[in-house]
């Protein structure tokens, strides 16, 4: 467990050693979160609320679900290529830890990284640019940590997946991409779910992506009860368990494969 | 200009022959652009099961308008490959073998880096636009073909102006920046009518860094949109001076280049 926490760690230091790059990250997002918000200014255009959500609560849930994806978001798919394609993995196999384990602890190291140094400022900024609403309860507070800590887990398990496709693929990068932006739509980080179609919700349901984005952002901007938010969070708990499956397989199949190819 | 004109069609025959090598790359990645243009695409049907007009924009129009800013941004993508200008060029040192070659330099770092598969996403452009303009009953004339090349070369040299001076920073500052990125997010307003917009940021995304000449302005033309003619028109003489102002940039740039040491 120590060299867990190690790695946690050392990962923190190392983006703590590049952090001016963030600067300009909080800006980035900043802009996002500005265009989405005066799209949907125009959206809602008089209407008092769609679906439920308000026009406070529609911007705040996009800025929310931004800053919340500073903290989710990792690039272990690629960075898991890359060491793959140079053959690195190798030596990492026969190091005394479990690769994935590591890769998943480095994404964490580095996501409670820039949960401080960039959702935080940002999230502040934020509340001065833009008409958000910032909820003082602490028990939407604390459904709203854990929701976000699952989401950190079931994004890393379909990073991890993605990552482990490069065994047979060898040439992943179109499929990183393509992951990348089918996430950014069905995790609910550009429009909340209750916005599609009714066939489409159906579909999306039996999908572990709107455990990314949407329900951690329908918790805190309040648009769940707390019955509802309950069991959300109980849906992407059993998410993160059923995501281990299809990993294990698809590793031990592709450990294989890799000593076959090493001859 | 014989001479450029020459080189540009090695190069272009070159690179033709290396991707190929190379088929299922290409395929992987047109399907992946595809797929990025298709979620664009859902968002803003989705959006529209909500509200019947954005900004007095139908939804039709919104389809059209993103379908035409995919026809210069594509131009754009296939010829201004500069997003690591910084890294490959200067860092690398890599402009100093430029400066050697008989041509522009800036010219020569465009040959380098095409990336003609890009050029694909102008398909789907029109595409989309065709869906969109049928839905709408737009009538085409017979000098609409000719506007389009125009309004689309002014999009793409806006575009390319901007990236090209966002490149020539490097040129005085060394630092590595993120401006590239913000960039590319600054330029996705431009793909929605600026009429939504606040004034300030529509007056930077006309005058200061005017993305909504790539997309919204000159589309507003095709869709009829007589208020926003004015800008229409304006497409190419924005893009002239925004390039012509960048190659400026470039050239005094270049002019202060000491080389990165050996």
């Amino acid at each position: 467990m120590d060299k867990y926490l190690e790695m946690i760690r050392i990962r923190f230091l190392m983006m703590l050693a590049y952090r001016t790059n963030y600067y300009t990250g909080i800006l980035i997002y900043g802009i996002n979160i500005g265009a989405y918000y005066f799209l949907w200014t125009a959206i809602y255009s008089g209407k008092e609320e769609i679906q439920g959500l308000s026009i406070t609560q529609m911007t705040t849930y996009v800025a929310i679900s931004w800053m919340a994806r500073a903290f989710y978001f990792n690039n272990l798919d690629r960075e898991m290529a890359m060491e793959i394609m140079e053959g690195k993995v190798a030596v990492e196999l026969i190091r005394p830890y479990n690769y994935l384990g590591m890769k998943t602890m480095q994404g964490l190291g580095e996501g409670i990284f820039r949960l401080f140094f960039f959702s935080l400022p940002g999230l502040i900024i934020v509340y001065f640019v833009f008409p958000i609403q910032i909820t003082l309860k602490p028990s939407v507070w604390g459904l709203f940590a854990i929701s976000i800590l699952l989401s950190f887990f079931i994004n890393t398990q379909l990073n991890l997946l993605t990552g482990i496709t490069t065994f047979f693929l060898y040439n992943n990068t179109g499929l990183i991409r393509a992951k990348r932006v089918v996430i950014d739509l069905f995790s609910g980080l550009l429009l909340p779910m209750s916005f599609f179609p009714g066939w489409a919700q159906g579909i999306m349901k039996f999908l572990p992506f709107q455990g990314i984005s949407y329900i951690p952002s329908m918790i805190y901007t309040e648009g769940f009860t707390h019955q509802q938010a309950i069991q959300a969070i109980g849906q992407q708990f059993i998410w993160v368990i059923i995501l281990l499956i299809p990993i294990q397989i698809l590793w031990v199949i592709a450990k294989k494969q890799l000593v076959i190819q090493g001859g | 200009m014989v001479f450029y004109v020459t080189m540009f069609f090695q190069y272009m025959s070159q690179y033709i022959k290396t991707r190929l090598q190379y088929r299922s790359d290409l395929i992987v990645e047109f399907f992946s652009d595809l797929m990025s243009q298709a979620i664009n695409l859902v968002f803003i049907l989705v959006v529209f099961g909500h509200t019947q007009l954005l900004g007095g924009w139908s939804r039709d129009e919104i389809i059209f308008i993103y379908g035409f800013f995919l026809v210069p941004y594509a131009v754009f993508s296939a010829f201004f490959n500069i997003w690591d200008f910084n890294e490959r060029y200067i860092v690398r040192g890599e402009l100093d073998r430029i400066l050697t070659r008989p041509i522009h330099s800036l010219f020569q770092i465009i040959l380098e880096r095409l990336e003609l598969e890009a050029l694909l996403g102008a398909v789907t452009g029109l595409a989309v636009m065709f869906y969109a303009g049928t839905r709408l009953n737009l009538q085409l004339d017979w000098f609409d073909p000719i506007l389009f090349i125009i309004f689309v070369i002014g999009g793409a040299l806006v575009y390319g102006g901007i990236f090209v001076m966002l490149a020539c920073v490097s040129f005085w500052a060394d630092a590595k920046t993120s401006l590239m990125p913000m960039m590319y997010n600054i330029s996705n307003y431009g793909r929605y009518p600026v009429n939504i917009y606040n004034t300030v940021i529509r007056f930077v995304l006309t005058w200061i860094l005017p993305f909504a000449f790539v997309g919204v302005y000159p589309a507003a033309f095709f869709l009829e949109k007589k208020e926003w003619y004015i800008y229409s028109f304006l497409t190419p003489v924005i893009g002239i001076i925004f390039f012509a102002l960048s190659v400026f940039l470039w050239n005094q740039g270049v002019k202060k280049y000491r080389g990165a040491g050996n």
